[in-house]
């Protein structure tokens, strides 16, 4: 049986935003470093996209995810989803006020560095582009499995960069000499 | 035989060439927004084999229903659209969100960017969601969206469709898509529903009639299946 293909997510997709609660990631009771992640989504010309989706999905500060498959999902922190969404504004732009991931374990290997999973559509997109999100002051990203796959040239374009204590910036570009790595997994 | 118990799931399948849209320069906007890179191949560690599941309880007793959710009835035909979320293997897949979106019957968006010069209604804003049930099974009520135009081409008019969204088991069975309608005199000349190369795949996202799920003397009945990506069995090791 075949999988149904994507389509895009066209331009008009806050309509279905709007009918969802209003997106709070952490309340004053989940553990973790409380971080803010800023972004901004960028076409081939180097255009802000301003009807982008930008989700992400992550791990609680211990590197639980809120889910069946992690072996330690039924111990996940319960304040604590993991999951965000934005609709990028007129500017391009997205924000997240979430926690830092903890380490992610791989089975045989080294645990991942904190990273979060991130996945762009768009008007103009006609599936997803997916991708992950590392820490520029995390020193696990040198021995990270999946970010050693990425060429070294382009390994930059996964790592967010500090700009104030807390706070990352987190561009992403569809296209050109920065154009971010993204996956198929 | 070995029992199910030692039978694990393994990775997601990847998906065959040929069912999900490449770049195509007669959607003109994709033109600057595809990667020109290549996708980097990586290994489906905890990270995309997990996924957000949603709760339920934020899901309204008339979310599902695009006809109940204002004080008087949208202007439209009626339809009750119902389907199963299964994945490659046929196996169900319940408990997951569906959320759907669409213009309305003269072809509107209720969204501030849709400049389109069709009547708004103000009994109708289009979005819908649901959880599928303990089988899998999804029923949305609602009307028959318009088609509308859209300034890809000169006189461009966008097929019938619906505008669905659905999340499965993990981050890697994420589903955007669009549902169209049997019959329809766009479908062979609309660049989003022809950038899906394969034709066969192309087919998986047209509706049926179906005379079985019409509600007589009130509404029309439509049936349209969703297939995820499904999972290899991996025999455990001993
Ligand atoms: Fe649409």
């Amino acid at each position: 049986m075949g999988v149904s293909p994507f389509q895009t997510v066209g331009p008009y997709f806050d309509i279905f935003l709007r009918r969802r609660v209003p997106l709070v990631m952490v309340t004053s009771e989940t553990p973790g470093q409380r971080i803010a992640i800023d972004g901004v989504l960028y076409d081939g010309a180097g255009t802000v996209i301003p009807d982008g989706l930008v989700e992400i999905w992550q791990a609680d500060a211990e590197g639980r995810y809120a889910h069946p498959e992690d072996p330690r999902g039924a111990s996940a922190d319960p304040t604590f989803y993991g999951y965000g969404w934005r609709h990028t504004d007129a500017a391009g732009a997205f924000h997240f006020d979430t926690i830092k991931p903890g380490p992610i374990a791989l089975p045989g290997g080294d645990p991942q560095a904190p990273h979060i999973m991130v996945s762009v559509m768009a008007r103009g997109i006609l599936t997803r582009f997916i991708t992950r999100l590392y820490f520029d002051d995390e020193a696990a990203n040198a021995r990270d499995a999946v970010l050693q796959l990425v060429p070294e040239a382009r390994r930059h374009t996964l790592i967010a960069r500090t700009t104030s204590p807390g706070v990352y910036q987190f561009d992403v570009r569809l296209q050109g000499s920065d154009e971010t790595a993204f996956f198929d997994a | 035989m070995a029992e199910d118990i030692s039978i694990k799931p393994g990775p997601y399948r990847r998906v065959p060439p040929g069912v999900h849209p490449p770049a195509d320069p007669a959607y003109r906007s994709t033109v600057l927004r595809h990667p020109k890179e290549p996708l980097i191949v990586i290994p489906q560690t905890l990270s995309e084999l997990t996924g957000p599941v949603f709760p339920y309880d934020r899901i309204g007793p008339l979310d599902h229903d695009l006809t109940r959710q204002h004080a008087g009835q949208p202007i439209g035909e009626r339809m009750i659209l119902e389907g199963h979320v299964r994945d490659e293997d046929g196996r169900p897949v319940p408990d997951t969100l569906v959320e759907i979106w669409q213009a309305n019957a003269s072809g509107r968006y209720a969204h501030k960017i849709d400049a389109h010069d069709a009547p708004l209604d103000p009994n109708f804003s289009g979005a819908g969601r649901t959880v599928t049930d303990s089988e899998g099974w999804y029923r949305f009520v609602t009307i028959v969206p318009g088609h509308y135009p859209w300034g890809n081409h000169y006189n461009a008019w966008r097929p019938n469709h619906i505008h669905f969204s659905l999340f499965g088991p993990s981050f890697l069975t994420r589903l955007v898509t669009q549902m169209y309608f049997p019959g329809d005199p766009l479908q062979p000349i609309d660049p989003i529903f022809n950038s899906i190369p394969d034709p066969e795949a192309r087919q998986r996202l047209i509706a049926a009639f179906d005379i079985g799920l019409t509600s007589p003397d009130w509404a029309l009945g439509f049936r349209w299946d969703i297939i995820l990506r499904g999972r290899n069995a991996t025999p455990m090791e001993k």
